[in-house]
C-alpha cells in the first residue's frame, strides 16, 4: 500500500511521463521489437488490472473487524506509538504526507492507519494512495476496503473533494526502498505534486515522521539501474527494482513481500500547516516544499535522537 | 472482557461523586484516558455524551460514550454510541465511618470477528486492569487530599472567626 504520487507528482509538475513514453515528444519513433511489445502488453495488462476509484468501496464494517488483527501486529510486533494525533483537524479533507520505510511491507502506514482509524473513529473517511501495481496484485482487494485507491491527481482530488483524509507518500518507491543507513533521511526526490494538490484543493498539510521502518530489513540498494535496464519504469511505473536482506529470503530481490523485523515504529504527526494562511495567495510550491521538509528531516532527526539501538528502538 | 476493582475512600460518598460526576476532572484522576469531552447540549447527567479516548497498546481507542444511568450519589454508567465497544460504571457505597467503596467497572467487547478480536480482548486486558487499579488509586489521592484541604480551610476559617 501506500506507494506513492510518482506520476501524480510528475504531472502537476508538468511533466507527462506518458510525454516521452510514446515519442511524441522525443525523435520519431521506430517501429517496436518483440521484447518491446510484450513489455507493452504486460504495462496495459496491469493497468486494465488497476481498479477505478470508487471511494465507495471503502467498508467501515470492515475496517471495524480488522481492526483487532492491525491492532495486535502494530502493537505487539511493532511496538507502535503514534503522538500527536490530535493536530490533526477534527473534521473536514486534509492532506496527510509521510515519509515511508520499510519496503513493500509498509509497516509505518499500518501503524499510522490504526492509529488514526482508532483516534477518529471508523466513520471517519480516511483513503491512501498506493501505486497501481499495489492494487493490481492477486489476492490484495481487501486494501480497498480499508480505503486504498490507486496514485492519481484525480483519485486525490475526489478524496478531498469528498472531505475525506489522505495519506500520501511523495517519496513512494523512491523514498520506501533506500538504503537502511539513509533510514533517518526524508528524501521525497524533489516530487512536489502533493503541494499543489494542497493549494488547488484549500486543504491543511499535515506532516507525518515515521521511524523504524527501515530497520525491518537490511535495504541495500534500490537498484534505479536496474529497474531502468529491465524498463520497468515504462510498464509497471517503477522507478526501482530494490535488493535487500530480509526473511525468509535472505537475498530479497524486487521485495515482492518479506517477514518484517520486529522493529519499534514511532510516528509523530505535526501541527496542520495552512498553505494559504502561512505562505500567502500566490505561493510558491518549492519553498512551502522546502518547509515541510525541514519540519519533517528535524522531527526524524529527534526520533533518531532517541532511539538507543536498531530494531529495539 | 469484564475488568473491576474497587477501594474504599475516605471520604463521604458526596465528596467522591462531586469528582467522579465532573467531566472537566475525569483526565486528572483516570488513567489511561487521553481524552474526554463534552460532546452534545448536556454537559453532565443523564443523556451526557463525551468523546473518550483510552490509550491501550500502539492506539488510543474509544469513541463517543452515553451517560445511561445518573443516580446521584451512588450509580454513573455509560455505553458506548460509536467506536470500541464499552460499558463502564462508577459504584459508591457509603461504609462506616464517612468512608465510601468506589468500585469502577469496565466491560469491552473487541468487534473482530474470530482469533484475533479474542487475542486483542485477553492481551488488552492487564493493561485495562492496570488502568482500572491506577485510577481508583489516583482518585482516592485526590479526594483524600481534598478533604484535608478542606478541613484545613475550616480551621483557618474558624480560627479566623475566633
Amino acid at each position: 500500500m501506500a506507494q506513492p504520487d510518482t506520476t501524480t507528482s510528475a504531472r502537476l509538475n508538468g511533466h507527462d511521463p506518458a510525454a516521452t513514453d510514446d515519442g511524441s515528444s522525443g525523435p520519431p519513433p521506430r517501429s517496436p521489437s518483440l521484447v518491446d511489445r510484450a513489455w507493452r502488453g504486460l504495462a496495459g495488462m496491469v493497468q486494465r488490472r488497476i481498479p477505478r476509484a470508487d471511494l465507495d468501496e471503502r467498508d467501515p464494517d470492515f475496517i471495524r473487524e480488522q481492526l483487532p488483527l492491525f491492532w495486535l501486529c502494530s502493537s505487539i510486533w511493532f511496538r507502535g506509538e503514534v503522538r500527536g494525533l490530535g493536530n490533526i483537524p477534527d473534521d473536514g479533507p486534509v492532506l496527510l504526507v509521510g515519509n515511508h520505510s520499510g519496503g513493500n511491507m509498509i509497516p509505518d502506514t499500518m501503524v499510522f492507519t490504526v492509529a488514526f482509524t482508532t483516534y477518529f473513529g471508523v466513520e471517519r473517511a480516511f483513503y491512501q494512495l498506493a501505486h497501481n501495481l499495489v492494487l493490481s496484485l492477486p489476492g490484495l482487494s481487501w486494501l480497498r476496503k480499508i480505503g486504498t485507491v490507486a496514485a492519481s491527481p484525480s483519485n486525490a482530488r475526489k478524496a478531498l473533494s469528498s472531505g475525506a483524509a489522505l495519506l500520501v507518500y511523495p517519496g513512494g518507491d523512491y523514498e520506501v526502498h533506500r538504503p537502511s543507513w539513509q533510514g533517518n533521511r526524508v528524501d521525497f526526490g524533489g516530487r512536489t505534486g502533493f503541494i499543489r494538490l494542497a493549494l488547488e484543493q484549500e486543504v491543511p498539510i499535515v506532516p507525518v515522521v515515521a521511524i523504524g521502518g527501515q530497520e525491518t530489513a537490511l535495504f541495500l540498494t534500490r537498484g534505479e539501474r536496474l529497474a531502468r535496464l529491465l524498463a520497468l519504469d515504462r510498464v509497471l511505473r517503477l522507478k526501482v527494482l530494490p535488493i535487500s536482506l530480509s526473511l525468509p529470503w535472505v537475498v530479497n530481490i524486487g521485495d515482492l513481500g518479506h517477514i518484517p523485523l520486529p522493529a519499534k515504529i514511532t510516528i509523530e504527526t505535526l501541527p496542520a500547516i495552512d498553505v494559504h494562511g502561512e505562505f500567502g495567495p500566490d505561493p510558491d510550491v518549492n519553498e512551502i516544499y522546502d518547509h515541510v521538509i525541514r519540519l519533517m528531516q528535524e522531527t526524524l532527526d529527534a526520533l533518531a535522537a532517541e532511539r538507543r539501538f536498531p530494531v529495539i528502538g | 472482557m469484564r475488568i473491576k476493582d474497587d477501594i474504599v475512600v475516605a471520604a463521604p460518598v458526596g465528596a467522591v461523586w462531586s469528582i467522579v460526576a465532573d467531566p472537566e476532572r475525569v483526565l486528572s484522576f483516570m488513567s489511561g484516558v487521553t481524552r474526554w469531552e463534552i460532546a452534545g447540549d448536556i454537559p453532565a447527567g443523564l443523556g451526557a455524551r463525551y468523546r473518550m479516548l483510552f490509550r491501550i497498546g500502539a492506539a488510543e481507542v474509544g469513541g463517543l460514550i452515553e451517560v445511561v444511568e445518573f443516580a446521584e450519589p451512588f450509580e454513573f454508567a455509560w455505553t458506548s454510541i460509536t467506536g470500541l465497544d464499552q460499558r463502564g460504571r462508577w459504584r459508591l457505597r457509603e461504609v462506616p465511618g464517612g468512608r465510601t467503596r468506589v468500585e469502577l467497572r469496565l466491560a469491552y467487547v473487541v468487534a473482530g470477528a474470530g482469533l484475533s478480536g479474542w487475542l486483542a480482548e485477553r492481551i488488552a486486558a492487564p493493561t485495562v486492569s492496570g488502568h482500572v487499579r491506577q485510577t481508583l488509586r489516583q482518585l482516592g489521592r485526590l479526594v483524600e487530599q481534598e478533604q484535608l484541604r478542606e478541613r484545613a480551610a475550616r480551621r483557618r476559617a474558624g480560627a479566623l472567626d475566633a
